[in-house]
């Protein structure tokens, strides 16, 4: 009876497949909470004080959070190694959100009542941000985010040490525009921040007439990229915005190179590749093109110095660091400032404090932008080099003041 | 018109990955109703071995071509390991032996990350497969890169291959009397377990050579296979069980319907309808583009 087994196997693997497909989708958002914020109980007894890291150890994030956790890691045993927090030496307790976004908010529930933790750093993906969210406001916890996001977001219980959209985005459009770009082609990932951080740039393109000739999405751990290459190429725009994220990148630039496509004839200026993601799509197929970020390994600072120096020491000399990596390793810095600030480890001292507090960072001075709890930060275009590295060759000169709803520019009124 | 034709030829190659990373999983799926959820983990370890192979000889030609025997051998291996622990053990079993496999296939992937670090490596793609060709000049020039036609290449090649080896070798007619009936071979003098050990052998050693394949267009990295393993499940169930001939059509269709589709709207979209597609072909023909026809009344 081949056939009828065959059958039913393969119905059996059918469903499977069907249900892999759906579990990436469903992302839990947790209850509203009518009562205002309640406070976290922090346990400060002992002479440790714990702090919960909330990272990506497995699945398709991975590859770039593992990074993220060894940045978090180095922070607190410099800190350690110099006196701890208020005389307390931080412990931190690790859980593997395995990119999986109820599992973040599973995690984070846990970090925070089990453990009761004074603050959680981690999160990469929007969706696992905006999947622990309600769970820290619920219990009124902190969570220090070190990822350059879409913006239009402002929660209290969260200090975001990324670039919003107008320390990433807007200077990098400001760049291309002043390199004469007149058309641009989108390419990005199907999920919030791609989404997002289209809409503001067709929004700026309409302002600065700027022509927008192609968007296209593609779902997350997408790797068929041919399609997409031979639209851009058809296209013919001038540059290429890129916002895709993961693994899709390294088969975006493999068929674009295939394509024939060049960093000198349609430059693409990317807002998710880091150091960490070069190494691993391969320069071949990168030298040339541009990045938006606030940091690079290559940044000159006597503070980068330092910071280089003791993550190779900790990790290995091949290993670059990045963007993300910077800002969670300055995150954990400026917890500390704030909570010495504030003489407690209670968030709504924490909070209290935390306006104005600066840490000399490897990308430069920041400072906390009390109000929105972002910080002022310099915004950098590099350009990929042929071994890898990425060098400055553009920056917005100063610490740009944070402002994730876009107020402060006309061209974006009606999007937030 | 040139963009109808371009973008055919765009499904052409990403049929030749798809058939590539298919035509292990029809022997092991197909032939001996295995499901193997780590075939995308066999498929990874080819792309790791042309990884190694590259840091050791610098000569990326070189250690391409020199990856496809090698990365054969160590998903092989890899896939015998897998038959002789587990997998007879559950012959009987097939739902067991999707969650066991499952469970393999994770330990693969801590494996790798264990080994290789969870960021994603690179290998460089050698000269002479990073130019490409282009077909009617103009306006809209349909170009073809050498490194898909390399692919596409692998592919036929190893259809070819298997096709001899299951037609013409006496492995192939031992093969293709145990799929067709396992007691009536058995009673035939055929040792049966070995077999089974040298099918699966071939069948994983085939997803390592896709492996290699994919260094070229994809990513390298731990979960490289769970992106895959799908889409593999998908050419053969729609190919239909037991044939390889049912594999390369769907293989081929599959590849061009969603070229074609994608075209004209968004990848999203492209999938859905080519899932929509699927099932109701699988309405309409259950047993697959071909089958084996036995006399059995099921």
């Amino acid at each position: 009876m081949p056939i009828a087994r065959g059958y039913r196997l393969a119905s059996c693997v059918l469903a499977l497949a069907t249900a892999a497909a759906l579990s990436g989708c469903g992302a839990r958002t947790g209850e509203e909470n009518g009562d205002g914020p309640a406070a976290a109980t922090i346990d400060t007894s002992g002479d440790t004080i714990k702090v919960g890291l909330l990272n990506s150890l497995s699945g398709t994030m991975a590859i770039s959070e593992v990074t993220v956790r060894d940045a978090l890691m180095l922070a607190i045993e410099e800190i350690n190694a110099d006196g701890g927090v208020l005389g307390k030496r931080i412990e931190p307790i690790g859980e593997d959100g395995a990119s999986d976004w109820p599992t973040f908010a599973e995690k984070a529930g846990k970090l925070i009542q089990q453990d009761q933790v004074a603050a959680v750093f981690g999160c990469w993906t929007s969706a696992s941000r905006k999947a622990v969210l309600p769970v820290f406001e619920q219990h009124g916890s902190l969570l220090f985010y070190p990822v350059q996001y879409e913006g239009l977001e402002q929660s209290p219980n969260i200090f975001y040490t990324g670039a919003t959209t107008n320390q990433q985005i807007v200077p990098a459009l400001d760049y291309l525009r002043e390199q004469g770009v007149s058309s641009l082609y989108l390419v990005g990932s199907d999920y919030v921040f791609p989404r997002t951080a289209n809409r503001i740039i067709s929004a700026y393109a309409q302002a600065h007439g700027i022509e927008i000739v192609g968007e296209d999405y593609a779902p997350l751990g997408s790797t068929e990229f041919a399609t997409i290459a031979n639209k851009v190429e058809a296209a013919g725009a001038d540059a290429v915005f890129n916002t895709l994220n993961g693994d899709s990148n390294v088969s975006f630039f493999k068929e674009y190179d295939a394509a024939g496509l060049t960093a000198d004839t349609m430059p693409v200026l990317s807002v998710s590749i880091a150091e960490e993601e070069v190494k691993g799509i391969g320069t071949q197929y990168l030298t040339g093109q541009l990045t938006s970020w606030n940091y690079y390994q290559t940044t000159d600072s006597p503070a980068n110095e330092d910071f280089v120096a003791a993550y190779q020491a900790a990790y290995g000399a091949d290993k670059p660091t990045s963007d993300p990596m910077e800002a969670a390793y300055t995150s954990v810095y400026l917890w500390k400032e704030m909570v010495e600030q504030a003489g407690s480890f209670e968030v709504a001292d924490v909070r209290a404090a935390a306006d104005g507090i600066t840490f000399d960072a490897p990308e430069g001075t920041v400072t906390v932008h009390g109000e929105t709890q972002h910080l002022y930060k310099t915004n950098r275009i590099g350009r990929i080099e042929a071994d890898g590295t990425i060098s400055e060759i553009w920056t917005s000169g100063e610490p740009i003041e944070p402002d994730p709803y876009l107020t402060g520019y006309d061209w974006a009124e009606g999007l937030s | 018109m040139t963009v109808l034709i371009g973008q055919s030829f765009t499904g052409i190659s990403i049929g030749a990955v798809l058939l590539l990373i298919a035509l292990g999983l029809s022997l092991t799926f197909g032939q001996m109703g295995v499901i193997n959820m780590a075939h995308g983990e066999f498929i990874m370890s080819g792309a790791y071995t042309t990884y190694v192979l590259q840091q050791h000889l610098t000569d990326a030609g070189t250690s391409l071509l020199l990856a496809l025997p090698a990365a054969f051998a160590v998903a092989g291996t890899l896939g015998i390991v897998l038959e002789r622990t587990l997998i007879r053990r559950l012959y009987t079993r097939p739902l067991d032996t999707l969650l066991v496999t499952w469970g393999v296939s994770l330990l693969l992937q801590q494996l790798a990350r264990d080994i290789f670090g969870a960021p994603n490596v690179q290998t460089s793609t050698p000269g002479w497969l990073t130019g490409r060709i282009t077909l009617f000049g103009g306006e809209h020039p349909v170009t073809l890169s050498h490194a898909r036609l390399f692919i596409l290449t692998l592919a036929v090649a190893a259809v070819v291959a298997l096709t001899l080896t299951l037609r013409l070798t006496p492995l192939g007619r031992r093969i293709r009397a145990v799929v067709q009936h396992r007691e009536l071979a058995e009673a035939s003098g055929i040792a049966t377990a070995r077999v089974d050990r040298t099918t699966f052998f071939i069948g994983s050693g085939l997803a390592g050579v896709a492996g290699v394949a994919l260094t070229l267009v994809g990513p390298i990295g731990p979960t490289m296979g769970t992106n895959i393993i799908i889409d593999a499940f998908l050419v053969v169930v729609v190919g239909g069980i037991g044939r390889l001939r049912g594999a390369v059509v769907a293989a081929f269709a599959l590849g061009v319907l969603q070229a074609l589709v994608e075209y004209s709207t968004t990848v999203s979209l492209a999938k859905v309808t080519v899932l929509i597609a699927i099932v109701a072909f699988l309405q309409w023909r259950p047993q697959g583009i071909s089958t084996v026809r036995t006399r059995s009344l099921a």
